[in-house]
């Protein structure tokens, strides 16, 4: 049976649901921001560069990238997710770690931490993604040096069609093979900095899939490249 | 004594605050429901620059052998170091723990829910309310943002549909409200020095000697109390505080907008 019609209501099966981002929403941190893509929201808060501890996990060559990825107990659909470390939370927040890494310059803080915070309070699939999106306007507001920003967001594959950003219910879909791929990229290069898979798809399709995700990549990196000018309106100028 | 407390004290001294409230004013409060579709209720909390965010989850579970025919509640919060630098990663701080648990005696011991409507099938199946409590920025006085947010999720929440065969079906929800039959509204009152304050910002908290939370209703019948802090109070601190704290959860209890009763 052929995938017709999206689930939601979108009309095309490249069409991103409607996103929102803002930089500067937390105070205390060095460095925030929000971004909600659909159902799914993010926050992100940057604390440092700042002292690393234990000291014996310290680069003296450059400061390190940490990241922290952590669901709301109430953020997800039926039970309670329940807090403190799971496996999926660890792996997630190594492969954001990973996904951001690649653009960041720490070479002058050496012993350094960049701590990255991301907390999920509603998710419709997508999570990584989403968090991936909001740390990194929340770097580039902390103004560590960056090549780039990162855009992330998922495509694969539901029934018959190669699709951009699944929701819940379309990783759900029973009527046909789904693969669910959540891909990150430095935007100025079309280099990934994240790419992972569940489900099946064929190599036609994955390539078809990595061709249309760029696009998306574009309208994502619009959004948070708004969001940062709208926190600074003069451009860069701006010292702080 | 430190500089930041000498600061504040001569400011008190005055009757202002370093950022030049009255002793006894709350900073803006404002309460917006219905912040996680996920969630069966949820409600964002801002007082001042802080931030909580609260939501509640509804299960279906066994009773305690000893309360067969009651739901349980339970209250948590997650001090998230996304929220301030002082907040370490890693298992819940005592201070995560005494916070959730001020919030949780405030609205179990008040009676807020009525547990034995909460109950499915005697012995058998009962409703389990968790209340999870997130701060996203801590400026200050985070045990009213997150008693005010826990209560206002609370009553945001409504059931969802149990299938024939009792399996919930968590997509569609019904009309129906949790069973609320009070609303208590914790307000926490701090002693620097001789004066007392409430709604404290970060630095004023750091220069309390003491603190007492007081969970009140409308009726003004005090539901929960905890003290707090290194130094002691006086039965006349403790007057003063519970008139205060009365006065104060009367304005917070109008926040809550329609929903409250």
């Amino acid at each position: 049976m052929s995938y017709t019609k999206r689930v939601d209501g979108r009309k095309s099966f490249t069409e991103l649901r409607p996103i929102t981002a803002k930089a500067g929403v937390i105070a205390r941190a060095d460095g925030s921001a929000y971004f909600k893509i659909g159902n799914t929201a993010a926050y992100a808060a940057v604390y440092g560069p700042r002292e690393l501890h234990p000291r014996n996990k310290q680069i003296p060559t450059r400061g390190l990238l940490r990241c922290d990825y952590v669901m709301m107990p109430f953020s997800g659909m039926g039970d309670r997710v329940r807090p403190g470390p799971n496996r999926r939370a660890k792996e997630i927040s190594m492969v954001t770690q990973k996904a951001l890494d690649p653009v960041l310059d720490l070479q002058d803080y050496p012993n350094a931490v960049v701590d990255v915070f991301i907390c999920l309070p509603e998710t419709d699939a997508g999570s990584r993604c989403a968090g991936i999106c909001a740390a990194s306007i929340a770097l580039a507001d902390a103004g560590v040096p960056m090549k780039d920003l990162i855009c992330a967001v998922s495509t694969g594959q539901v029934g018959d069609k190669v699709v951009v950003d699944l929701d819940y219910a379309e990783e759900a879909y029973s009527d046909g093979p789904v693969s669910d791929i959540p891909v990150a990229m430095i935007p100025s290069t079309g280099e990934l900095t994240l790419l992972q898979m569940d489900g099946e798809i064929s190599k036609k399709d994955l390539m078809e899939a990595l061709k249309l995700v760029k696009e998306s990549m574009n309208e994502i990196y619009e959004v948070q490249k708004n969001a940062l000018k709208d926190k600074y309106p003069a451009g860069g100028d701006d010292d702080e | 004594m430190s500089e930041s407390r000498k600061h504040i004290t001569e400011y008190l001294k005055k009757g202002l605050r370093l950022d030049g409230r009255k002793l006894d004013e709350f900073r803006e409060v404002s309460v917006e429901y219905g912040v996680s579709k996920n969630a069966e209720g949820s409600a964002r909390v801002k007082i001042g620059g802080t931030e909580v965010i609260a939501g509640v989850k509804l299960n279906i579970g066994t009773p305690y052998s000893d309360r067969p025919d009651e739901g349980t509640l339970m209250v948590g919060v997650e001090l998230y170091p996304l929220a301030s630098p002082e907040f370490e990663a890693g298992p819940p701080s005592i201070d995560s723990i005494e916070l959730a648990r001020v919030v949780d005696r405030g609205i179990r011991e008040a009676g807020a829910i009525d547990n034995k409507a909460l109950c499915i099938e005697k012995g058998e199946k009962i409703w389990i309310v968790s209340v999870d409590i997130c701060p996203i920025n801590d400026e200050g006085n985070l045990f009213d943002a997150a008693g005010l947010a826990a209560i206002a999720a609370i009553m945001d929440a409504k059931f969802p549909k149990v299938e024939k065969d009792g399996t919930v079906n968590y997509k569609e929800r019904t009309k129906t409200p949790l069973p609320i039959k009070k609303r208590p509204i914790p307000i926490t009152v701090w002693r620097i020095g001789n004066d007392l304050i409430v709604d404290p910002i970060n630095e004023e908290e750091k220069s309390t000697d003491a603190r007492l939370t007081i969970a009140s209703l409308s009726d003004g019948v005090i539901c929960a109390l905890q003290k707090g802090g290194d130094a002691t109070l006086t039965v006349e601190d403790v007057d003063k505080m519970t008139d205060l704290a009365i006065a104060k959860a009367k304005d917070l209890r109008s926040k809550l907008g329609g929903k409250s009763k």
